[in-house]
This record gives structure tokens, C-alpha cells and sequence, in this order.
């Protein structure tokens, strides 16, 4: 039997630096030799060389400075992305808990943005009408959810998305830094919601810049540092090194 | 395999369902915005060529009407094409759904609305004492599907070159202004020069839009162009699928 979710096995990721042919048609037919050449030289590498494993119902989080690698990771792992070279394994249905108000439509109203989400993040429609009452409750927004969400605060929009992530099918849950919206006691039950997952044997990545979070869910960290892993273990061990160099850093 | 099917279905329905929803919210005024256009370009034309050219030709409005309808239809779908996975790419960088799913309900609620407007050409018809006939029923879900699988190859091929070369969306509007002159839209093709004729079969919206008219004005399908029609649907078709699956791996890098 398979005991992990995610495996990745010497993951390396690089792309051209499109910027070389979004400058237009125009520039790239005018000078198809130069253009070429500078999409095949400049390779950017978003990842190097990255092995790492998560166990099912583990929680690990992902740290590291901006542009390390984080974001690309959680790519592969939604296999939104390809890796260039390694493999990947992943056991599980993923579900992406998606930045504020990605996927919403704007002039909708919160229950029709639900069905239209939940959807899009795999549910069937009759799956989403079972569970509506339920992600309404779970949103606390009372009769707006009958207002276009163009109305909505922010805190009611990560509300909204919250809940419709918390009712998906999947084994591995994705978080990239978007808890850091609606109040306290919303964020709260964001958090209790994750920890309930947690111990119903759900395996999830976090990826966050606040370390009291990660060290608040998270049982393994791993710090990628310029497009490779600089570190894994225990939570406070990686979080202590990585605040060090942080310092030294700066 | 049957719930993955299960799930494009319900992912196209609540795609739909939100693009006609804002079609509509406002008011029924929005079913008269899509008719609108069309009809205000007929009288555009008909004020062009029949008021102050004096093109010789008897109900040169219905003829209009019955040419600019699918017209639309097309050029609404190819216009918007463009942004398409753009304006998507949140949900593209994070979700991993079927994208050519976009396309796909772009151009369909293009056709429904097209679909309505049928009505509108059918009272044109009435009003010139003409009426519906029986080869409408095998002959519009024909061209429809012809129709759609023609916007939908263009549509895949444009979104996806277009997050490569950013500027494709400007060629688009030119290109499309082009093409609309040298389809037989405004005029009919036995106007068409000669020496010019053989190209209109080059074109690949050219057999459509001949046949669009002749089954709602003569109440027939001509068997070459609707030839020609079919062909270049395929062609099409094959060719959007085929750049939309080479790229599509990278859409995630590049947005």
C-alpha cells in the first residue's frame, strides 16, 4: 500500500523567459533567427533538482523568500505545470484553495458564484446542490448570498471562497497565502476547518510568509531557497534556521 | 471515464448558464442588444447600397438580414477570442480543468443567441411574404454544427497563440474587418466579378455564409457550398485542436 501523497523525485522545472516573444509577432517575425535564440538561451530555472515526499494526512508547510519556488511547486503539484525533468506522483484528488475572489464573477450573487465554483474546483452539480445549505451556514453571509458579490467586502469574498474549498472532494488540500483575510473569528474557523481536515487524514500543503501559521499546522516544513531545498524536518527546527538567515540576511 | 464526461457537462452547463445569465441580467433589453447590432449594420448597408447606390436587387433588406445574422454570430466568437484564457488566468494558474472548455461555451452561447435571432429573420421573412421552409429542419442544425465547429477551431487557435504573441488580438480586429468584405455578406456572388469567383470558395467563412442565405432566402441547401462549408469546418476544427493541445501545457507558465 502507498502511504504517500506527493512524491517528487529530483523535480527540476525551467521555462523560456517569454517575455522574448509576448513583445508581439511583429518583433518575432522581423527577426526570427534572434528571437529564437534568445528563447532557447534564456532558460529560466524555477526549480532545480527538488526531491521530497509527503505522507497521506500529513501537513507540511512551504516557506522561502518570494520567487524561491513556492508557487511553482504548488503548480506541479495541481499539474497545472509540467516539470522538465524528475517525476512526480501524486495520490489523491488535489483542490486548490484559490486566491481572493479567482474564479467569481463579479455581477453573480453568492449562491450562483458557489455553484459556478465549486464546479470549476470539481464538484458535479448535483453535488453542489446537496451541499448548498451547508456552504451557506458554513459563510455566515445571511441574505447576502442572495447579493451580487460585487457588494461584498473583502472578508466576505475569502469567506465565500473558504467555504466552497471546505465542501470539495479532494484528499489533498493546496493553501497559498490566502488566509491572511476576514476577521478573527472567520479566520478562526478557516483555521479549525483546516485542523478538522487535518484529522480526518486529509494531506495538506500550506504555503505561507506568517511562520506563527505554519508552526500553528504544520508538522514538516520544507525551505526552498533559490530554486532548490535548502531544508525539510520538524516544523521549529526549519522555521529557527530559516528566521536565522533571514537575519544574517538582512 | 463516465464521471470525468460527467463532469465537462456540468462544468459546460454552469459556464453557459453564467454567460447567458449576464447576457440577461439587467433586463430582456439584453436579447435586443444581441439583435441590435446586426440590425443596425443592415440598415447601415441597406442605406449605403440601396438608398444611395441603387444596387439592383429585389428585398435587398431581407437579403441583408439573412446574411448578417450568422455573420455576427461568427464575428462575436472570433473577436472576444483573443482574451479568452487571459481573462481566465487566475482559475487557469490554480485549477487544472479542461481549458478548451472556455472556448467551447464561448461559442456556444454565441450560437444560442444566434439560435434566437433566427425569429427575427423568420418575421423579416414573413414581412417579404416569404416563408419558413422544410429544409430548415435538417438544414440549420446542420450549418449550426458546421458553424460552431468553424468559430470553435478559430476560437482555440486564437486564445492559444495569443498568450504567446500578445499582439494577435489587434491582427484579429483587422483581419476580421478584411474578411467581412470579402465574404459575401453585403452583396451576393453572382455580383462577384468572374475572374474573381474562384476565390470566394477560398474563403474559408465564404460556402457558409452562401449557404446560411440560400437556405433562409431560397429555402434550399446548395450541395457545393455546403461541401466546401463542411470541409473547411474540419479543417479548422483540427487545426484550433491541434495548436490548443501543443500548447496548452504551457498555459500555466505563461500567464
Amino acid at each position: 500500500m502507498n502511504e504517500n501523497a506527493i512524491v517528487f523525485e529530483k523535480v527540476s522545472k525551467s521555462y523560456p523567459l517569454y517575455h522574448h516573444i509576448i513583445g508581439g509577432i511583429k518583433r518575432f517575425i522581423f527577426n526570427i533567427p534572434g528571437a529564437l535564440k534568445a528563447i532557447k538561451s534564456s532558460r529560466y530555472d524555477a526549480l532545480r533538482d527538488i526531491s521530497f515526499e509527503i505522507k497521506k494526512g500529513e501537513t507540511v508547510g512551504v516557506i522561502g523568500r518570494n520567487g524561491a519556488g513556492k508557487s511553482t511547486t504548488l503548480g506541479l503539484i495541481a499539474g497545472v505545470m509540467k516539470c522538465t525533468s524528475g517525476s512526480i506522483t501524486v495520490n489523491g484528488r488535489v483542490a486548490p484553495l484559490l486566491e481572493l475572489g479567482a474564479g467569481f464573477n463579479h455581477e453573480l450573487t453568492g449562491r450562483e458564484n458557489i455553484i459556478l465554483n465549486a464546479v470549476l474546483l470539481g464538484l458535479n452539480i448535483s453535488e453542489v446542490k446537496e451541499r448548498m445549505t451547508s456552504i451557506i451556514a458554513f459563510s455566515e453571509l445571511g441574505d447576502f448570498i442572495d447579493q451580487p458579490i460585487r457588494v461584498y467586502s473583502s472578508g466576505m469574498l475569502a469567506r465565500l471562497g473558504f467555504s466552497v474549498a471546505a465542501h470539495l472532494n479532494y484528499e489533498i488540500l493546496l493553501v497559498d497565502e490566502v488566509l491572511g483575510v476576514g476577521d478573527q473569528q472567520f479566520q478562526k474557523k478557516c483555521y479549525d476547518k483546516i485542523l478538522e481536515s487535518k484529522q480526518a487524514g486529509m494531506t495538506i500543503v500550506f504555503v505561507s510568509h506568517s511562520m506563527p501559521e505554519i508552526e500553528k499546522v504544520c508538522g514538516r516544513v520544507i525551505w526552498i531557497e533559490n530554486h532548490t531545498v535548502k531544508q525539510i524536518g520538524e516544523t521549529k527546527q526549519v522555521i529557527d534556521a530559516y528566521i536565522k538567515a533571514q537575519e544574517n540576511h538582512g | 471515464m463516465n464521471k470525468r464526461l460527467r463532469h465537462y457537462i456540468d462544468l459546460i452547463i454552469v459556464l453557459t448558464d453564467k454567460e447567458m445569465k449576464l447576457r440577461y441580467k439587467s433586463s430582456i433589453l439584453g436579447y435586443l442588444w444581441s439583435i441590435g447590432h446586426p440590425l443596425a449594420l443592415a440598415l447601415v448597408f441597406f442605406v449605403a447600397f440601396k438608398v444611395v447606390m441603387k444596387i439592383q436587387m429585389d428585398n435587398y433588406a431581407l437579403f441583408l438580414i439573412c446574411g448578417l445574422f450568422p455573420w455576427q454570430w461568427f464575428q462575436n466568437s472570433v473577436t472576444v477570442s483573443p482574451t479568452l484564457f487571459l481573462n481566465n488566468a487566475s482559475i487557469i494558474k490554480k485549477v487544472n480543468f479542461p481549458r478548451n472548455i472556455i472556448p467551447f461555451v464561448s461559442v456556444l452561447q454565441d450560437m444560442i443567441h444566434f439560435i434566437l435571432s433566427i425569429l427575427v429573420i423568420a418575421g423579416f421573412m414573413l414581412a417579404y411574404h416569404k416563408a419558413p421552409t422544410l429544409a430548415w429542419i435538417y438544414g440549420i442544425p446542420l450549418l449550426l454544427l458546421v458553424q460552431f465547429l468553424t468559430a470553435y477551431g478559430a476560437s482555440m487557435f486564437i486564445a492559444s497563440i495569443n498568450l504567446f504573441f500578445r499582439d494577435l488580438e489587434r491582427l484579429t480586429t483587422i483581419f476580421m474587418t478584411l474578411l467581412f468584405y470579402f465574404t459575401p455578406v453585403i452583396y451576393p456572388v453572382s455580383m462577384v466579378p468572374e475572374r474573381f469567383k474562384f476565390y470566394v470558395n477560398l474563403n474559408p467563412l465564404g460556402p457558409l455564409m452562401i449557404s446560411w442565405r440560400g437556405l433562409f432566402l431560397d429555402g434550399k441547401l446548395e450541395l457545393e457550398p455546403v461541401l466546401f462549408a463542411v470541409l473547411y469546418a474540419i479543417l479548422l476544427y483540427t487545426l484550433g485542436s491541434f495548436v490548443y493541445r501543443t500548447l496548452s501545457g504551457r498555459f500555466g507558465e505563461i500567464l
